[in-house]
């Protein structure tokens, strides 16, 4: 059986996207700018630059990251 | 950033005039942290990442827009980082964020004392360093550990003073002491635990490069005030480590000349 969507997660979030989207794609459904955050796919830096070429697959957990104050 | 400063502070080929790293977490707004950074005059300011799971709304770009634009460098730092893995993945990250090869590498061991795990951040360490990163170590006194540290290609050691954010000052003091002795060409920069200003002289006057610290400020009932007080202390720190200090002594030796006890002359 071949899935014509894929279900992720994204942070704390549940998300349906079709069959070979990409993290490019995923960022842009869920309206977050690409240079506010640094990703992460299960658990895996994932470099701004290579997002395009990086497909997610079902079950995928994608962590985003943001600047914060710090010590 | 002038280069003309008399008495710079260098790390990866950048001229520091601050001696004084200040962290930017705990304060009230963004405001009161731009002015307690104006008070610090600290050229290097930590940042952090994390999971964003409630919004960027600006502020810290806020915060520190003008320390940036007078030539501030931002460290951003691995906090809470607990393996070398997850290090080297928040430290790319940071890189890509903050645009910066400098990162504070924090791999804790403990979650009592948030002592460093020593095995996970030599690994870490030598990973990032062969990616091209600056890597300012987070560790103990340790003096081998040190060595390795500086041997994987870090360019400088943060030992701790004491625990983070505990403000007890420089309780391994006999190990820093050693630190510096044993490692005198290595830049040594005491990062954690200190909690008032004379802490902070006290290290320099050991002979320690820098002082990084956050939540003495940040938590002070003046946070502007104390910025400045920390300012204060850590150039007479330095100034009294280059003046040189004099060696104590187990008794007294008295200060005054005393030979030939010109004002006893008459008396009985």
């Amino acid at each position: 059986m071949t899935l014509d969507a894929i279900t992720i997660r994204l942070d704390d979030r549940v998300l349906r996207l079709p069959t070979g989207a990409t993290l490019t794609d995923l960022l842009e459904q869920a309206d977050v700018p690409a240079t506010s955050v640094a990703t992460a796919l299960n658990g895996r830096f994932i470099a701004r630059a290579a997002r395009a070429s990086t497909p997610l697959v079902e079950g995928d957990q994608v962590l985003l990251f943001q600047p914060i104050v710090g010590g | 950033m002038t280069t003309s400063h008399p008495d710079p502070l260098l790390i990866d080929g950048v001229p520091l005039r601050s001696r004084f790293f200040l962290g930017t977490a705990g304060h009230a707004s963004p405001e009161a942290l731009r002015a307690c950074i104006e008070a610090a005059g600290a050229d290097v300011l930590t940042v952090g990442l994390k999971r964003t799971l409630q919004g960027d709304n600006g502020a810290l770009a806020h915060a520190l827009a003008g320390a940036r634009s007078r030539g501030a460098r931002l460290l951003p730092n691995t906090a809470g980082c607990r393996s070398a893995r997850e290090a080297i993945a928040l430290a790319h990250m940071a890189r890509e964020l903050y645009d910066t090869a400098w990162i504070k590498l924090e791999v804790i061991g403990d979650d009592h004392t948030l002592q460093p795990d020593p095995v996970e951040l030599l690994a870490a360490a030598t990973a990032l360093v062969r990616d091209g990163f600056v890597v300012f170590p987070y560790c103990t006194e340790d003096l081998v550990m040190g060595r390795r540290l500086l041997d994987a290609g870090c360019p400088l050691l943060m030992p701790w003073g004491a625990p983070i954010g505990s403000g007890q000052g420089l309780l391994h003091l006999a190990g820093l002491r050693t630190l510096r002795e044993r490692l005198p060409e290595a830049v040594l920069i005491v990062d954690a635990g200190i909690g008032a200003p004379s802490q902070a002289a006290q290290a320099m006057e050991l002979g320690y490069d820098a002082v990084l610290l956050n939540s003495a400020v940040a938590q002070a009932r003046d946070p502007v005030a104390m910025a400045g007080a920390f300012r204060e202390a850590i150039q007479a720190g330095r100034s009294a480590w280059k003046a040189g200090l004099m060696a104590p002594q187990s008794m007294a030796v008295a200060s005054t000349p005393v030979s030939g006890h010109a004002f006893l002359l008459g008396e009985p």
